[in-house]
């Protein structure tokens, strides 16, 4: 009996420290959120950069869109990211710069914001001086005449919220907030925001025609003896409408902003900007990164008989002494025409991109 | 006993005869690797992307120029060997001497080692493959509009000239299948791809051939290029394709061979 009753307690010790048979609780993972890439841009172009530190994830993008609609991240939480970027503006405003939280306006044009994840060499803003999405997030939030915040004060206010530490658990397994999963997360919204459906979109994939003014527009675009637009700004094999690379399109003689020259420190880059991506212009008003031009009759009128002639002017700019590319009254309202049609009226209406 | 001593020696021989012979060190590779290093000079002056943006060359015709973008392809690596079929790499290399990129080019497949009478390459693409659609080329804005015939630039050749004026001024030396008739049906008057031959090189061992581009030859034979009349607008003028697809015949060289 004794013996019977040393047996049961070595069995129940021995299956007190067993491991326990039932399946233990699966550690949380975010949900994976791929990139919903448009055949146009399968078809045509490489695949997106997204950062292997930061995958896409349907929790990271939900709290990268509150953070980007929220005006927390300001100085005196007036202002939020969209304000400076309107998704009904294609993620820009209207003015020439742009006004911050104390009336100031800035010197630069603020970008629209779609199709970032295809830019290659991830340098972002005009003048190239921030090399991801994520670090370009850190910026208008510090910068004194933007949001004039800091991000010290940024995360203790979010933290302190009700919602955001659990959002950001959901989002990185962790409810410590810091500046860096806060920007990582504002970087995974800003990669959702993909413009591909206008109307020459349709017309690429052959569910849609163009008018006749509107081909004739394509034809002076991409004709080295007319626009010569497409050296900087592709042809219809690559939809971004951009190549992303710094030029100086012959704006100034001289030159107040150095753009790329004020980050790499080398004069030849003086005076050089990021050609922006010539997707919903209708949108995107005013134009060039000082927002000089009201409207896209005076950006061809640019074009054709205002270009100024300086050390570093790309040498793709044609017929400089006589100002441009001299196009007649037809062609240039013809090119206008066609550029509209670049435009995608369902991306500043999705309603994953709205507050 | 002597039978079987014989048997045991012939049988040593023949197990040693048949051995491998591990007492030298001489291993012939029977395959290499090969790799193509493209490197750029004006006359004989090395030419970087560091040498960029300086009005600093003077071409044939007298005019003084600088380079502020050059990037180019090359395609269909070829090894041929007497009695034997023709090695043919049907790849593609965007050379990028603006960025530094792809100056280097390791071909994937092995080369068997031994004497070839002739390495070439095609400068550009051939009509077959300038017909297909590469994704990686489309991203990196090398396209030739459909009106002009579609595919893709062989060259993109920017720089500024000192013209007549004295004054600063673009060119725009870009290199494409040469095209007439621009628009829905364009025309082609003659091929302006071209092979470039490197000579009979001998593989040994793994190799990196050196592939000279000589600037320079862009301007001068047999074609004394005018800046001054041929700057800008060259895609579509027929006549300057041809004449860059003959003056491009002296253009690249054979540099140093490593293995």
């Amino acid at each position: 009996m004794k013996n019977w009753f040393i047996c049961l307690l070595l069995v129940i010790s021995v299956s007190a420290c067993s491991k326990d048979d039932t399946p233990e609780t699966e550690a949380y993972e975010p949900t994976p959120l791929p990139l919903n890439i448009p055949k146009i841009f399968l078809d045509n172009i490489i695949a997106p950069v997204i950062p292997n530190s930061n995958p896409q994830t349907v929790e990271g993008v939900a709290l990268g869109k509150k953070l980007f609609f929220d005006k927390k991240l300001s100085g005196d939480q007036t202002i939020a990211c969209a304000t400076c970027h309107s998704p009904q503006l294609a993620f820009t405003d209207n003015t020439p710069t742009s006004i911050g939280v104390a009336g100031d306006f800035g010197t630069r044009n603020s970008m629209p914001l779609f199709n970032l994840a295809w830019n290659f060499d991830e340098r972002f803003a005009w003048d190239g001086k921030e090399l991801s999405l994520e670090r370009q997030a850190l910026e208008p939030v510090q910068n004194p005449i933007e949001m004039h915040s800091n991000w010290q004060e940024v995360v203790s206010r979010l933290q302190s919220d009700e919602d955001y530490p659990e959002l950001f658990r959901l989002a990185f397994n962790t409810s410590t907030i810091t500046k860096e999963l806060a920007t990582k997360a504002i970087a995974q919204f800003e990669r959702t925001l993909i413009s591909a459906d206008s109307k020459f979109d349709k017309y690429s994939l052959g569910e849609a025609s163009l008018t006749s003014q509107e081909l004739n527009g394509l034809d002076v675009f991409l004709r080295e003896d007319k626009g010569d637009c497409f050296h900087c700004h592709g042809t219809p094999t690559n939809p971004l409408w951009t190549d992303n690379i710094f030029h100086n399109n012959g704006l100034d003689s001289s030159f107040t902003d150095l753009g790329l020259g004020a980050v790499t420190g080398d004069t030849n880059d003086n005076g050089k900007f990021r050609s922006p991506s010539l997707r919903n212009l209708v949108y995107t008003a005013p134009y060039m990164h000082d927002g000089r031009f009201a409207t896209l009759d005076e950006v061809i009128e640019f074009y054709s008989t205002g270009l100024k002639q300086s050390s570093t002017i790309d040498p793709l700019m044609k017929n400089i002494t006589n100002g441009g590319v001299q196009l007649s009254t037809s062609d240039k309202a013809d090119l206008k025409a066609f550029l509209i049609t670049l435009s995608d009226p369902s991306f500043t209406t999705n309603p994953d991109f709205l507050e | 006993m002597i039978r079987i001593f014989t048997l045991l020696l012939c049988t040593t021989l023949l197990l040693t005869a048949c051995s491998e012979d591990k007492d030298d060190n001489l291993v012939v590779k029977s395959e290499a690797t090969a790799s193509f290093n493209f490197t750029h000079n004006w006359n004989g002056t090395a030419v970087t992307n560091n040498n960029f943006n300086s009005i600093q060359y003077t071409n044939e015709n007298g005019e003084m120029l600088s380079v502020e973008r050059l990037r180019y392809i090359i395609s269909d690596i070829t090894f041929s060997r007497d009695g034997e079929d023709d090695i043919v790499m049907d790849i593609y290399n965007l050379v990028d001497v603006t960025n530094n990129a792809n100056t280097t080019l390791s071909l994937e497949q092995k080369i068997p080692t031994g004497t070839y009478t002739n390495v070439s390459f095609t400068f550009g693409l051939d009509n077959e493959d300038n017909a297909e659609n590469y994704l990686d080329l489309n991203t990196q804005n090398f396209n030739v509009p459909q009106m002009l015939g579609g595919g893709y630039h062989y060259m993109q050749f920017d720089g500024k000239f000192i013209n007549s004026s004295e004054t600063e001024q673009g060119f725009n030396y870009h290199a494409i299948r040469a095209v007439d008739n621009p628009g829905m049906n364009p025309t082609f008057p003659q091929d302006t791809f071209f092979q470039v031959n490197l000579g009979e090189i001998t593989i040994t061992d793994n190799a990196t051939l050196e592939v000279k581009m000589n600037i320079a030859e862009w301007f001068k034979s047999p074609n004394l290029w005018d800046l001054n009349l041929l700057n800008q607008m060259l895609m579509p003028n027929s006549s300057a394709q041809i004449m860059m697809k003959e003056n491009g015949a002296s253009v690249f060289s054979l540099g140093a061979i490593s293995q």
